[in-house]
């Protein structure tokens, strides 16, 4: 990253001050620049930290033709409005949101930037400048749910996860689906615990989980403290986000990375080429957006090839767990026989499978 | 050598003026020194912090839509505080106003325009008070500490919001996540130069301070609240109610921090979600004291506050500061001006002599 | 339920007190002494960043606990300062020291962000320390023991010790404490400091102990029940250890009903019951008026000799 100089276009605000007092040399001004906001600070070893290495992804790529600027630790509220304005007035071509709750924000300064183009991570709302992307993470659920399933000794699994949010359902399905296709009694304990990051929260819940009878225990939130628990306990689990073996070297089977890179630099490409469009990106292991951590010793050579088979179909297109047929909690049929859940349907799910336990 | 304290004969005027001014000035100085120590540009990074939003005009705006909750929340404050009702809930009296704006907006399904907006904002302010009223009665009927009982009642709002947005007043079509619906345009407050983002909340909130400036100086209320404020025995004397002092001192803080969250809602965020609670209520506390308990103060110090918000912002782009800086800011000007509070009731001497009397530092 | 399941269930709750109860019992001696200071949460954060980083810079997890309490206590001391030698406004600067720790403890976190430190755990030998039975009294960190300890010390010494009472005094009228030449200012000097690393080393309880790193805001609003539990304690000791483990068990069972699939009741009101508890309690005991459970009749007000 270079100096960033503040001749700044006033475009779409109704504004008029004469900046030259502020204007700096232009040395980046040849560069097209590309702004992230990031939700935690980068050094999260979660969510922010595996946007920023897509960040870095695009200086390592492009980096004499972008740069790059991120603002870490914005509010999923009204004042991720400013900042993004802030990056659009600092002449940013190419603006990556990388949080679902800035979804009104990232439309919002998009009608007053519309040459600006903008790129919502996990969002469904989208305009002419303005694409949105997300990541297939229940691909990456789908194989640590094959190897939970063959590994757990009790057959009951815990889950550990934030919100009711499509993307944590999807997750908890397609783990407690491939447990069962593994060992067909196995069920998942799910707690939810209305919070991303809330380490002594997270620490206590997979103490109770534990408690519960579940001997591996898989989150959906953000901080490596269920992990660390779990490494205490001597039972297994996973990372979040990014490979957190470090904090668990023995309880860390392998962990779900989000690797945004290779879109990132797709993106800025397409600005670079003048080619950018609006779309709706929804990549997953084939695109290499999900990728699987090494493997701890301690699975066993057979499970590691169960592993590797569903990661395998998943990258030829020749597998998706959420093939029919499928049971809801009460029973009820809700995919058929030799049916695949849309894409649609995948994004708006707000049911469990059969075998998951929950309190709603 | 020793530092002597000598009580001023009457408070000192100049002091009042001059010890905030000061205390951004030193706060502002030893910013550049912490920030060239961790290595950053610190001539920059205080520029940007504190006078880029006030140089560029394109962040007026922003640096208006932050200063206007935290004027109005610090107006209500400042006459509780004059009077020393010490109400530091007004986070959460924030909150549920913002949440009673929004439950009239859900009523009135696809109905809006004037009167519906009108109702969402009132009702904010109703429901302000109200939650304000619980530590107002607990304090006036059992003697309960209103510090303590209304902090608490802001954690609990928390949850409230929580409950709600989460639950029965989840957006139907925002696929599960806790927040409300996206206010419609019908039901938002109108904006007042169309392209920009500065709605009527910002008037409301330049408006005001002049409003409570003459109701503070000049009606028998005013002069009660300084009367029980500064003198309670006198007060009870003179024949005005103590605890007719707390109930209006609570309502008015309660009514405006509602206000607020009920114009934030309707201005500016147009949805309310896990985020809805930005601290502005507390900052608000900062802002008064910053700007002395007196209504025009308030106005001055919530744009300064502003102004650190979005120069903070301006900052981590600018020369990378780390968000967290800003806080620091914000905390270590709030100490200097509590720290030169003294300065207006005593002058300091310098005195030769042996044992020093101010422990610590 | 098993013996083994009940004993799982109170190591967790052990857990979710230890912190709050260390860093209530510090702020109870300061409220003792008269002073409110409401920034427990900010001195638990920069203890918890003291904390570890001492521990991952020495490999040593006592040194770790001294250098949470000097933090905790440094940060309380410059409360001190404001609000003792220049009379500042109790609650104000109280919040302010709450926003500057926050600040500060992630600020010098930056660089202890993925760092891992070993867990400060048990110090007794793992045949108690891992014993299926006996764990429940052997398998705790030293920081479990050592509030368990401060319980009874504290009580003892505002009950039966002069500098105790000296301390109540103050809390309790402050102007006659000075006048029969008691050094108010000095006492409440001691208790801010007191009550500063009692609130560090809480916080370090999360670095060192639960979760061994740091991460912003880690603390995630323990502090603000901490100063629930004194209030709902009716500032007495013997209550805030049974508040403590009463709201350590409305922690648990959220987490255990939501595991075990019942969801009779949202979870916010689980979450809301430490502060629903905590005004009704005050008012109770702001009603009767009795002297034992009191609020200390100075608390928040500033002193001028």
């Amino acid at each position: 990253m270079t100096t960033i100089s503040r001749r700044t276009l006033m475009k779409g605000v109704g504004a008029a001050a004469t900046l030259s007092m502020i204007g700096t040399a232009a040395r980046a001004e040849d560069k097209v620049k590309v702004g992230f906001i990031f939700l935690g600070p980068i050094g999260d070893y979660g969510w922010t930290w595996a946007h920023n290495k897509g960040r870095e992804a695009i200086d390592a790529a492009l980096g004499d033709k972008v740069e790059t600027i991120y603002v870490e630790n914005v509010a999923e509220d009204a004042s991720a409005v400013p900042v993004l304005r802030d990056l659009a007035q600092q002449g940013c071509k190419l603006i990556f949101t990388t949080s679902y709750g800035y979804m009104d924000q990232t439309l919002q300064v998009a009608g007053e930037f519309p040459d600006v183009k903008f790129e919502h991570c996990t969002g469904f709302k989208r305009a002419d400048n303005v694409s949105t992307y997300n990541s297939k993470f229940h691909e990456g659920r789908a194989v640590l749910g094959t190897i939970a399933g063959k590994m757990s000794a009790s057959g009951v699994l815990g889950y550990l996860g934030s919100y009711k949010v499509p993307e944590v359902v999807l997750g908890v399905n397609a783990f407690a689906l491939s447990a069962q296709k593994q060992n067909p009694a196995a069920t998942v304990k799910l707690v939810l615990i209305d919070s991303w990051f809330d380490p002594p929260k997270e620490a206590a819940a997979t103490e109770t989980l534990i408690n519960l009878g579940c001997d591996i225990v898989t989150t959906h939130t953000d901080s490596p403290g269920p992990l660390q628990i779990l490494e205490q306990k001597g039972l297994h689990g996973f990372g979040q986000g990014a490979d957190m073996s470090q904090f668990a070297p023995n309880a860390h089977l392998t962990a779900i990375e989000d690797i945004w890179g290779p879109y990132y630099v797709e993106r800025a490409q397409a600005i670079v080429d003048g080619t950018w469009a609006s779309k709706d990106t929804w990549d997953g292991m084939k695109e290499g957006t999900v990728v699987i951590a090494p493997y701890n010793p301690a699975i066993p050579a057979d499970v590691v090839a169960l592993a590797d088979g569903v990661q395998a179909g998943y990258k030829d297109g020749s597998y998706d767990i959420f093939t029919g047929p499928i049971y809801d909690q009460d029973g009820n049929l809700k995919v058929k026989e030799g049916e695949v859940m849309t894409l649609e349907q995948l994004a708006t799910i707000d049911w469990f499978v059969k075998g998951v336990e929950s309190a709603a | 050598m020793r530092i002597k304290l000598e009580r001023r004969p009457s408070p000192s005027r100049t002091m009042l003026v001059v010890t905030p001014i000061a205390s951004v000035i030193v706060t502002m100085l030893i910013g550049m020194v912490v920030f060239d120590l961790m290595g950053i540009d610190g001539t920059r990074a205080v520029k940007d912090i504190f006078l880029t939003p006030l140089l560029l005009s394109y962040k007026w705006q922003d640096v208006a839509l932050k200063a206007a909750p935290l004027i109005i929340i610090a107006l209500g404050l400042s006459v509780g505080n004059r009077a020393q009702v010490w109400n530091i809930g007004a986070e959460g009296q924030y909150i549920v106003g913002a949440l009673a704006a929004a439950g009239i907006g859900i009523a009135a399904g696809t109905a809006g325009g004037f009167f519906v907006i009108l109702a969402m904002v009132l009702a904010g302010i109703l429901f302000g008070a109200l939650y304000a009223l619980i530590p107002a009665v607990l304090k006036t009927r059992w003697d309960v500490n209103e510090i303590l009982s209304s902090l608490m009642l802001t954690y609990v709002s928390y949850q409230i919001l929580g409950f709600l947005v989460g639950g029965p007043w989840k957006d139907p079509n925002g696929r599960n996540f806790p927040a409300t619906a996206p206010l419609a345009e019908n039901q938002s407050l109108p904006l007042l130069f169309s392209g920009s983002t500065v709605h009527l909340g910002v008037l409301i909130a330049l408006i005001l301070p002049f409003v409570f400036w003459v109701m503070m100086s000049r009606s028998v209320f005013g002069y009660q609240v300084r009367v029980v404020g500064s003198a309670p025995q006198a007060a009870r004397h003179g024949g005005f109610d103590a605890k007719q002092t707390v109930w209006i001192a609570m309502l008015i803080g309660g009514g405006m921090a509602g206000l607020a969250g009920a114009l934030e809602f309707t201005g500016a965020l147009k949805a309310i979600n896990l985020g809805f609670p930005s601290g502005y209520g507390f900052t608000a506390i900062i802002v008064a004291f910053l700007g002395r308990l007196h209504p025009i103060g308030c106005l001055i110090a919530g744009i300064v506050l502003a102004v650190t918000y979005v120069g903070g912002q301006v900052a981590q782009t600018s020369v990378h500061i780390p968000n967290s800086t800003a806080g620091i800011f914000q905390a270590m000007m709030l100490f200097f001006i509590l720290a030169s509070d003294i300065l207006i009731r005593y002058r300091l001497r310098i005195v030769t002599a042996a044992k020093p009397v101010v422990a610590g530092e | 339920m098993s013996l083994d399941f009940i004993i799982a269930a109170i190591i967790t709750v052990v857990g979710l007190t230890t912190p709050i109860l260390l860093a209530g019992l510090g702020e109870l001696v300061v409220e003792k002494a008269g002073v409110l200071n409401l920034g427990v949460e900010g001195m638990m954060l920069i203890g918890a960043i003291s904390g570890f980083g001492v521990t991952v810079m020495t490999f040593n997890p006592w040194l770790g606990v001294l250098g949470a309490a000097a933090g905790g206590a440094l940060s309380a001391l410059l409360f001190g300062v404001l609000v003792l030698s220049l009379n500042s406004n109790q609650v104000a600067t109280g919040l302010a020291l709450s926003i500057f720790g926050t600040g500060l403890s992630s600020l010098i976190g930056l660089s202890f962000v993925g760092r891992i430190a070993a867990p400060f755990g048990s110090i007794f030998p793992a045949s108690l320390a891992k014993h299926p039975i006996l764990q429940v009294f052997f398998g705790y960190s030293p920081l479990v023991y050592f509030a368990l300890i401060m319980v009874p010390l504290v009580a003892w010494f505002l009950k039966s010790t002069r500098a105790g009472l000296i301390l109540r005094a103050v809390g309790e009228n402050d102007h006659s404490a000075h006048s029969i030449g008691y050094n108010v200012i000095g006492v409440r000097y001691a208790a801010i400091a007191f009550g500063g690393a009692m609130a560090g080393i809480g916080g370090a309880y999360f670095s060192m102990v639960i979760t061994p790193m740091w991460a912003e805001k880690m603390t995630a609003g323990r502090g603000w029940i901490a100063l629930a539990l004194v209030v709902f304690a009716g500032w007495r000791t013997g209550r805030l250890l049974a508040g403590a483990y009463f709201f350590g068990i409305l922690m648990a069972l959220e987490l255990y009903a939501k595991a075990s699939g019942f969801s009779f009741l949202p979870s916010q009101f689980w979450a809301a019951m430490p502060y629903l508890m905590t005004v009704v309690a005050l008012t109770f005991i702001s009603s009767r008026g009795n002297v034992g459970a009191s609020a200390p009749a100075c608390l928040g007000k500033p002193f001028l000799p």
